[in-house]
């Protein structure tokens, strides 16, 4: 659940209110005045250890996005690699994954966005298709190869006049968890991050996120979110699930 | 001779502080570094957690979202990198600029070694403060050794994508894990002979948190160079 949700609901807890705070510490993070935060004593429930490692991890964050090289293509390999039991990994067990109809599902597009009508799976699937085998990381430390295909992500934000300078694109979930992430502009119109649609050349599994995920071959696994239902471009920092609770939020490989 | 004359500086304030800041770096990056291997073991077991940093960190993760510190052990290990880098690079740059590794990095003879290590382990073998024996050198030539291949595979493990050539000759992102736990290996193997040596010869000690030691101690060799 959303800490916006849970403040619409009213039931807030301590630790929910910690966990704002830390948001908001973050947001302020992005500015110099961090710096003087950090001796102060508005972070007495994050802990200066806390904020000042944040910190550091916001510094990792402009240091990756220096390293990411916007052409620079992930090694492929042979289909013969393909994995055929690709790793079942969220927050929940498998008996709460979402099934979603593929016939109502519908994709909502916000933010600095010209042509604001959601898109229907049929809409997406007539799209030019790409697809790769290539290696997934997961932040945990395994990987594995498999091979993606999809709707290109830059095709789409092209196609519905995005904002393409704007810094941020943050992608909405329709799972247990109300899982979201983000993920910087120039990483969203690399050419193999697409909107995934099929796994070895199939539907993608329920598993995976169907109908739709995020799929790219520059960030961690936690970056590639599933069961998406809404795109966000934005110039505000949007944090995420995972990122909220102190992972790194670039997560570039 | 006044007893302010009878000490000599044997160890520059910046080769101090890199020592320092490297010891830090590296404890705090093998500690959160367990944390992270834990998380998905190479081998049949994991580390003990009370031996392992980032644990408890971002206790509404744990409570929430059953992570078992994760979050936490990787922002401390991201932040020692740093320290680490920097130490490096300060440490490299006064190297070459003051001479410090042209005078103290010296051959390495397979005689000496052995001879070395005989006298050692009959008890003989004297240490001047300012020199290393032969030992000593391959001790620490070890240390560089692993340290080269951890920051090597730490690289690729960190960046398989943006440092894929590199990551070549290491078998590529899987690979890397294993360079990696065995480069770590070798540097704790490194840290506790060298905290036993030190314990076996403790004058050597102050000399690295003072930067003095006695003028009589010190080798004839080494206090030329101070000149």
């Amino acid at each position: 659940m959303t800490i916006e949700k849970q403040l619409r609901d009213g039931g807030l807890s301590k630790s929910d209110v910690a966990n704002l705070q830390r948001r908001v510490f973050l947001k302020r993070g992005l500015s110099l005045s961090a710096l003087t935060l950090l001796s102060g004593c508005d972070i007495t429930n994050t802990g200066p250890v806390d904020g000042f490692l944040r910190l550091i991890s916001r510094m990792n964050d402009g240091a990756q996005a220096t390293l990411f090289r916007s052409h620079k293509l992930a090694r492929t390999f042979p289909e013969s690699m393909v994995a055929k039991e690709f790793r079942f990994n969220a927050q929940y067990g498998a008996d709460r994954i979402p099934i979603i109809n593929p016939a109502t599902w519908r994709l909502e597009l916000t933010g600095a966005i010209a042509d604001k009508r959601s898109w229907t799976l049929e809409q997406l699937q007539a799209m030019p298709q790409s697809s790769y085998v290539a290696r997934h990381v997961c932040v945990e430390g395994w990987s594995m190869i498999g091979k993606w295909g999809g709707v290109p992500l830059r095709a789409l934000l092209e196609k519905v006049g995005a904002d393409t300078r704007a810094k941020y694109v943050m992608f909405r979930c329709e799972d247990p968890i109300n899982y979201s992430s983000s993920i910087d502009m120039a990483s969203a119109l690399h050419p193999q991050t697409i909107l995934c649609l099929t796994y070895a050349d199939r539907p993608i599994e329920p598993k995976f996120g169907a109908p739709m995920r995020l799929k790219m071959t520059t960030k961690l696994g936690f970056k590639q979110p599933k069961f998406i239902t809404s795109i966000h471009v934005t110039n505000d920092y949007p944090g995420g699930y995972w990122e909220d609770l102190g992972y790194n939020w670039f997560g570039g490989v | 001779m006044n007893a302010k004359n009878d000490t000599v500086i044997l160890h520059a304030r910046v080769v101090r502080y890199a020592h320092w800041g490297w010891a830090l770096g590296v404890i705090i990056l093998i500690g959160s570094g367990w944390q992270i291997y834990n998380q998905e073991p190479l081998f049949g077991f994991g580390f003990p957690s009370w031996l392992t940093i980032g644990l408890g960190s971002w206790e509404g993760a744990e409570r929430v979202h059953n992570d078992i510190g994760l979050a936490g052990a990787l922002l401390w290990h991201f932040a020692a990198m740093w320290l680490l880098f920097i130490s490096l690079v300060v440490y490299v740059i006064y190297g070459f600029a003051s001479g410090h590794f042209r005078q103290r990095f010296t051959p390495i003879w397979p005689s000496q070694v052995i001879a070395d290590v005989t006298d050692f382990l009959r008890g003989r073998l004297d240490h001047r403060l300012g020199t290393r024996n032969a030992v000593q050198k391959v001790l620490y030539s070890f240390a560089v050794l692993s340290m080269i291949l951890m920051v090597w595979s730490g690289l690729v493990l960190w960046k398989p994508v943006q440092f894929e050539e590199i990551g070549v000759p290491l078998g590529d992102y899987e690979g890397a894990r294993y360079i990696h736990f065995f480069g770590m290996t070798g540097i704790v193997l490194f840290i506790i002979v060298h905290i036993a040596l030190t314990a076996l010869v403790p004058k050597v000690l102050p000399p690295m948190i003072t930067g003095k030691a006695p003028r009589s101690a010190v080798a004839p060799e080494a206090l030329e160079q101070q000149s």
